[in-house]
């Protein structure tokens, strides 16, 4: 038995969301909004294996594999978008990518 | 003790990799401290004897999706954005967002807290099968059908990818 309690596993799986969300909302490139995405996931997939342990249940285990095979498929088709964007528009600055808002 | 030690140095390089994710002006560094914060998080799966999901996060994570991360930083062409301006100018609307999805999941753990030695005092035998066999029992028998549809998902993503990418079909 792990001598690292849960709550500390749940604060720093907090922290790591709300860097997440910090990069997703600061950060004006389009690659690095997308890894501030990958960050909150592993923030997510952390508690899931905390309470997974915590538990003795597998169960958390195969949500956490469910969500990184979601999280490769999104990267994949996440940076095929990018490489399309950047060839049509030879930027990744997401605030010159508003076409859709015009 | 050690464990804690462990948890110290791994969370360590989890936060230390995720705070240079967000700050770093060159996309390649932030890359790399990507990696660093998964290999941190990879830390936290095996000292919570998760050791199938260790070996697919490496694997998975740092072997497959950042290596995509940096053949699209080589592809594209980012030294004029080094450059520029890092953070977008709504700083005030992106702080109150941070600080309000900080607080929520605080209270929602202060909350909560009761609850967190639910399986400390009821603890159940071990089992005598590894983590990956426990994995694969439950896989292939109670989670089949998400198993496929995830397979599916992936071949989606696949042929998506690959429309979106090339030039001309």
């Amino acid at each position: 038995m792990s001598q690292v309690p849960l709550s500390w596993f749940l604060v720093l799986s907090a922290l790591l969301f709300a860097l997440g969300v910090a990069g997703f909302l600061f950060r004006r490139n389009i690659i690095t909004v997308f890894m501030s995405i990958e960050l909150m996931l592993n923030a997510v997939n952390l508690s899931f294996i905390a309470f997974a342990y915590q538990h003795k249940d597998v169960s958390g285990h195969l949500f956490v594999f469910f969500v990184m095979v979601v999280a490769a498929a999104e990267a994949a088709v996440g940076l095929a978008i990018i490489l399309t964007v950047f060839k049509n528009r030879a930027t990744l600055n997401i605030d010159d990518i508003s076409s859709m808002k015009d | 003790m050690i464990d804690t030690v462990l948890f110290y140095a791994f969370a360590l390089l989890v936060l230390g990799g995720g705070l240079a994710t967000i700050t770093l002006r060159n996309a390649v560094h932030c890359a790399i401290a990507l990696i660093v914060s998964l290999l941190g998080v990879a830390g936290l799966y095996l000292l919570q004897q998760a050791e199938f999901l260790f070996a697919v996060q490496i694997v998975l994570y740092v072997g497959g999706i950042m290596l995509l991360f940096l053949f699209v930083i080589m592809l594209v062409n980012l030294d004029q954005a080094a450059r520029e301006r890092q953070f977008n100018r709504q700083w005030v609307v992106a702080v109150t967002a941070v600080a309000v999805v900080a607080a929520e999941i605080g209270y929602f753990l202060w909350r909560g807290k009761a609850a967190f030695h639910i399986a400390e005092n009821a603890l159940s035998p071990a089992s005598a099968l590894g983590n990956t066999e426990q994995i694969a029992d439950s896989l292939f028998s109670e989670y089949l059908l998400p198993f496929e549809i995830a397979s599916l998902l992936l071949l989606v993503a696949v042929v998506g990818s690959v429309v979106m990418a090339k030039k001309r079909i």
